[in-house]
């Protein structure tokens, strides 16, 4: 059952000029997702992450290089064009960013920020804009909606003016939205609250969904697949209860295991990935995460493995000392 | 047998902080930070402190540090009472108390090289003896996993943030404190990194015999580092207990809402759909009586008009709810 991809992210690319030489932030990334469907991207800072959802939104920096296709409801966003990709964003692609503080205009009311968004791409006029808005509000949360469209973002707390960030990214009742860490700068009472609105927003209007993070908590219990990204690459990428029961990547799991556990005893010492990722503008001849990783052998370090699926068509993995397999090859 | 003054004992609390109370002047708002807390440290231990952002945990720490000056309260460091004390006698106090902040970039001068950074605080202390500063400089750095002779001469910008963390960490330990305060010590950094500096720690804490206040937002980093843990909400305590005790039956409704609240990596455990659970209130005017009934299901009339005291409810474990979980 091939379900055809909303997005398809082929073969991309982002290099980044610096004063130290080329960065190549996106090292050749596959991912497709379906309408209706949620991905997880994970990775620490610095992976690429944000550069590849930047590469999605055609929001790179002006002097970023893109190679390869981004293939959202069957246009080729790179080569489309600005007034159509203008459409696009307006009608079909959102996101919400980290910091609401940011992405929201400070001098200008909730109100005007939302209804200029619906009177501009969905041309209602100023009475149904404003019913609309506050109709959004409730819909996300925001007690005494009506109240709120005359006060200014710094008048909310940051949960709240999340929350209305994700209703002005909702307003146009998008295919695909993407949510770049969405619930890093709250609290984490509020970012579960969150969390619950995104995921009960995207199921009801049957959206797509790229929840992008460093946390595989996170993604665990609210994404249908997730790829984990290591200096640029995706390094392992499967449905999410595949990928959590059975990581072959030492990476994805080194990840998991240095998350402090609330089970563990207090004290326990915690399985740190020692050294740090590599330098992006001297690129590894081997595997990325090689110079780190507890299984590595001669092959890992002198050859880039490839994502590809090895056992299961919906597992993939760059490795060449799998977890598990590796051990039961050897036997 | 009876003397004037009662002789420091080891089984004494190293750090004594009694009906501490912190306020802002805001415009013509008071914000409450820190309202009427008590709590001890013994000696060896390591205290965390949770809550989320705005609670008054950072001002709870810098007022122990007496960086901020409380309303009125008391914080007693081993038998001697730090808030009465003024100029060098405190001067002379700081050298055995200090702080590890939580943006490791920010909180180093950026255009001083790293050997000197770590050496200030033993010229400040007036240490004159060139080579024996810089013997002790070395020490430490290699004690926190750098080699002296490479970044000893560099700049805070040459390191990631994981290995300022390290540095700011040398630079605590190099006038041999007895207790540090750590506030949100691995907020800012990520998650394989943050693992190299909590086992950093607890290794600098063992080898060096110290005492810590160890402040986060993260209950799991917190259980992960903590022999007790202190709750903190609109700047009270709700509870304060052993670590494995508090994260298994937590007493206080807002414990078990922080607990649940944290996203468990295994797709098993679906998120619950949480009813809304509103947020913090402003600590300009926090609600009267029990200051989290805001947002908490179980909260009645008297929860708005009697502040709960907080009161052991097992041995060690002291909880301010009219009617906790336990």
């Amino acid at each position: 059952m091939t379900v055809p991809a909303l997005l398809s992210v082929e073969d991309v690319a982002v290099d980044l000029p610096t004063p130290r030489g080329n960065l190549r932030a996106v090292d050749h990334v596959d991912l497709k997702i379906a309408a209706g469907r949620t991905l997880g991207i994970v990775g620490e800072s610095g992976c690429g992450k944000t550069m590849l959802s930047r590469a999605i939104l055609q929001l790179l920096p002006k002097k970023a290089r893109l190679s390869g296709r981004v293939l959202f409801d069957g246009q080729d966003l790179p080569r489309i064009g600005a007034g159509a990709l203008r459409r696009l964003r307006a009608r079909s692609l959102a996101v919400v960013f980290q910091d609401p503080m940011t992405s929201l205009n400070p001098v200008l009311t909730i109100g005007t920020q939302l209804m200029e968004t619906l009177r501009e791409h969905l041309a209602l006029d100023h009475a149904a804009a404003r019913a609309r808005s506050i109709a959004l509000l409730a819909e996300v949360g925001i007690p005494a909606p009506e109240q709120r469209l005359k006060q200014y973002p710094h008048e909310l707390s940051g949960g709240m003016r999340q929350r209305v960030a994700i209703a002005i990214a909702l307003s146009c009742e998008p295919k695909l939205l993407i949510a770049d860490e969405p619930t890093t700068a709250l609290d984490v009472t509020i970012q579960a609250q969150i969390l619950d609105l995104l995921a009960r927003e995207q199921r009801r209007r049957h959206m797509a969904m790229i929840l992008i993070t460093h946390d595989l908590g996170i993604v665990a219990g609210r994404t249908d697949e997730v790829a984990v990204m290591y200096a640029g690459r995706v390094v392992e990428r499967a449905p999410t209860p595949k990928l959590f029961k059975r990581m072959r990547m030492p990476y994805t799991q080194a990840l998991l295991a240095a998350i402090p556990k609330l089970d563990a005893p207090p004290h326990a010492p915690l399985p740190a990935i020692s050294g740090r990722p590599p330098d992006p503008t001297q690129p590894l001849d081997g595997c990325s995460f090689s110079p780190r990783c507890s299984h590595a052998g001669v092959r890992c370090h002198r050859e880039k493995p490839v994502l590809r699926d090895v056992e299961e068509a919906d597992h993939h993995y760059a490795c060449f000392n799998p977890l598990e397999v590796a051990a039961g090859l050897g036997s | 047998m009876m003397q004037d003054v009662a002789p420091v004992r080891s089984s004494d609390p190293l750090l004594r902080v009694e009906n501490l109370v912190v306020e802002y002047a805001v415009g013509a708002k008071t914000i409450h930070a820190v309202s009427d807390v008590s709590l001890e440290i013994a000696r060896g231990e390591t205290l965390g402190l949770v809550g989320e952002s705005g609670c008054g945990k950072s001002t709870l720490g810098r007022a122990i540090l007496q960086l901020r000056a409380p309303v009125s309260g008391r914080v007693v460091f081993d038998g001697l009472e730090l808030t009465a004390m003024r100029g060098e006698a405190l001067r002379q106090m700081r050298r055995r108390i200090q702080l590890i902040f939580q943006d490791p970039i920010a909180s180093l001068n950026p255009r001083r090289r790293i050997g000197d950074i770590v050496a200030e605080p033993l010229v400040i202390a007036g240490h004159k003896d060139e080579t024996s500063r810089q013997a002790l400089v070395s020490d430490m750095l290699s004690a926190v996993g750098l080699d002296p002779a490479i970044v000893s001469g560099r700049l805070p910008h040459e390191f990631s943030g994981g290995q300022c963390q390290r540095i700011s960490i040398a630079r605590a330990l190099v006038q041999s404190p007895e207790f540090i305060v750590c506030d949100e010590p691995v907020s800012a950094l990520d998650v394989s990194i943050r693992a190299q500096i909590l086992n950093l720690l607890e290794e600098m804490k063992a080898r060096f015999g110290l005492t810590l206040l160890f402040i986060a937002h993260d209950l799991a980093v917190v259980k992960a580092v903590s022999d007790r843990v202190a709750v903190m909400y609109l700047g009270r305590l709700c509870e304060v207990g052993p670590s494995e005790k508090l994260f298994e039956n937590p007493a206080h409704p807002y414990t078990a809402l922080l607990i649940e609240a944290i996203p468990v990596p295994d797709p098993d455990v679906r998120p619950a759909e949480r009813v809304t659970v509103g947020e913090p209130p402003s600590p300009t005017a926090p609600p009267s009586g029990c200051r989290f009934r805001t947002r908490c299901v179980r909260a009645d009339r008297r929860c708005s008009e009697e502040i709960p005291e907080l009161r052991e409810i097992a041995p060690n474990r002291h909880v301010a709810c009219h009617y906790p979980l336990v």
